[in-house]
């Protein structure tokens, strides 16, 4: 079987869940890489040190920066000519456009967020792979097949393994022509104050409703009710901040705390956010709605941290504290500052 | 400017969606527009404001999606449309892309289309792309910010790394996030308006297309298992020393 591998990059910067991506691929058999964009050396050479068997390269002005339409007709075209059974792709912002217009020019579909694959006896006929994937926001998940081919599909970081790197390696280099049906121009860009990348976190603290209730704090004069909220909720988040930072993780947070204002929709977990699966999930003041639990369930270790003692988070966490997280969660990150010799 | 704001109907998302029997169910929670697409009409209905013009609300469903388009409605769209069929239920997003191109050329076209970001149900989130690919139209995906110069729409995409400015030709199909700012609440008068409306109905021999074949198909409905897992509660006299033993507790299971 040849699966095609999307690497999906910014600026040079590779989306992990990439090669995660490739060694899925592996797993079925040849893995062809496709590194569009100019100046991708590097990532060339990470494509075959992570186990790609042919690289083909498309290194065109055109396709400098992003931009879906182009970027479409040309994954199309390659995968007219080369015939692959299997596209994957890491599930971004861009690869969700990109796959979706691809899969209108090929006449096939598109699995998005596929946390499973099962191979029948024959992975000769597309409608043996079986995808599982999440649907109603995680509530329900179904199995699906692509009657098209070839089957496209996208995969959230840290569903599967990511393969080991052996420095040196190399394979086919292939050269290919860009399509520069560019419909659109990019005109400017800025990085944001806080990256959050919650599908590639290895650990992730995340603020509930909780983080905003600490009536100790006095928000500053000629606030009303609402800003009064917000105010108190960003000085919990500080310290959720500060206890993910020193654990090399990300921020998270939960519907109520987007709805309120309290953090931007990024850093929103379950629900109509993300779903996400690092080692360590630490929940603070989050009383765990369904939406959320699902979200965050398949971490490796969740700890909840929760002034009620019958939050439901309780039941899916390894370790709980019922206390005040304005206590507590400073006081680990002095613990673990210590512990970790930081 | 000719607005089409694309929508679609879904369970609450308080609901107590579940697999049973092979089908989904949601008890007796409401149906309602799709969250997403609340900032989606909201997109349309600030374009409008801005430059004149109209926002048509068009959504495939059962006759009960006439509610949502009600909705948009009753927030100040325009018109409504309805495409529903017999022959749409096992529909695709590549199919549904179809079927809205193929509505939006008999509405007479327009200037944009504005889509949520994903459906509530689905969540693929294909189906903005596909349709502007169906098209041939740029796609504007995930805008936070848009603003509409003589012939051309810039927006600004909110993406992972941060916010990207976009340039395209109108006509455009453009995709909205939240930062497009809260949808409006229904006005009194816009309710009265709503529910005195008369939605068209069409089919799909009515839109000139016909229903293909889904390419992706559901084979298995499951409910996620939810086991409990055994908890182990971290007490002490103080913050520090509940602290220092989840410390210890964290360190040990070697996953920092």
């Amino acid at each position: 079987m040849k699966t095609f591998v999307y690497i999906d990059h910014f600026k040079g910067e590779v989306q992990p869940a990439s090669w995660e991506a490739l060694g899925l691929a592996k797993s079925f058999g040849t893995a062809v890489v496709l590194v569009f964009g100019t100046g991708t050396d590097e990532i060339t050479k990470a494509a075959f040190e992570y186990g790609a068997d042919e690289v083909i390269v498309v290194d065109d002005s055109a396709l400098t920066d992003y931009r879906a339409e182009p970027y479409a007709s040309t994954l199309s075209a390659l995968a007219s000519s080369s015939t692959p059974d299997l596209i994957l792709f890491p599930a971004t912002a861009r690869t969700r456009e990109l796959a979706a217009m691809s899969a209108v020019d090929l006449n096939t579909g598109v699995l998005t967020d596929v946390a499973k694959f099962e191979m029948n006896s024959d992975p000769s006929t597309a409608l043996r792979m079986v995808a599982t994937r999440p649907i109603y926001e995680g509530k329900v998940l179904e199995k699906t097949v692509c009657s098209g081919k070839p089957v496209m599909a996208t995969i959230p970081g840290r569903a599967f393994p990511k393969p080991e790197r052996v420095a040196g390696k190399t394979g086919t280099l292939t050269k290919a022509a860009a399509k520069t049906d560019a419909l659109t121009t990019v005109q400017g860009y800025s990085a944001s104050e806080s990256a959050v990348n919650l599908g590639d976190a290895g650990v992730i603290v995340s603020g509930g409703r909780g983080v905003s209730n600490n009536p100790s704090l006095t928000p500053p004069a000629g606030m009303d009710e609402k800003q009064a909220e917000i105010w108190r909720a960003q000085q919990g988040f500080a310290l959720i901040t500060d206890l993910a930072v020193l654990l090399g993780g990300a921020v998270g947070a939960s519907r109520a705390a987007v709805d309120g204002g309290y953090v931007t929709y990024a850093h929103q977990v379950g629900q109509t956010g993300k779903v996400v699966a690092p080692d360590l999930y630490i929940a603070c003041g989050i009383s765990g709605a369904i939406q959320h639990l699902v979200g965050m369930r398949n971490s490796k270790v969740i700890v909840a941290i929760n002034k009620d003692a019958d939050a439901p988070v309780f039941k899916q966490a390894r370790y709980g504290v019922v206390g005040d997280l304005f206590q507590i969660i400073p006081a680990l990150t002095e613990a673990m500052k210590k512990k970790l010799g930081k | 400017m000719k607005i089409i704001a694309c929508i679609k109907q879904v369970p609450d998302s308080e609901a107590k969606v579940k697999a049973e029997d092979g089908k989904v169910t949601w008890g007796d929670a409401p149906l309602v527009i799709n969250p997403f697409d609340e900032y989606a009409v909201e997109g349309a209905l600030q374009q409008k404001e801005a430059l004149g013009g109209t926002v048509t609300a068009l959504c495939i469903g059962p006759e009960s999606a006439r509610d949502a388009l009600k909705h948009a409605l009753a927030m100040g769209a325009d018109d409504a449309v309805l495409v529903s069929d017999a022959a749409l239920t096992e529909l695709d997003t590549v199919g549904a892309a179809r079927v809205l191109a193929a509505a939006i050329n008999k509405i007479g076209g327009a200037d944009m289309i504005v889509f949520g970001r994903q459906t509530l149900d689905n969540g693929a989130g294909l189906t903005p792309a596909q349709t502007a690919r169906v098209l041939g139209w740029p796609m504007l995906g995930l805008a936070g910010q848009i603003k509409v110069d003589g012939g051309s729409v810039t927006v600004e995409r909110v993406i992972e790394e941060g916010r990207q400015t976009v340039n395209a030709k109108l006509p455009a199909v453009l995709s909205v996030v939240q930062s497009i700012g809260e949808p409006r609440y229904p006005s009194f008068m816009g309710i009265r308006k709503a529910s005195k409306a008369t939605i068209p109905v069409w089919s799909l021999t009515d839109v000139n297309t016909a229903a293909s074949a889904p390419i992706i198909s559901r084979v298995e409905l499951m409910n996620p298992p939810m086991q409990e897992k055994e908890v182990e509660m971290i007490t002490g006299e103080s913050p520090a020393e509940i602290a220092d033993k989840l410390a210890d507790k964290i360190l040990a299971e070697k996953v920092l």
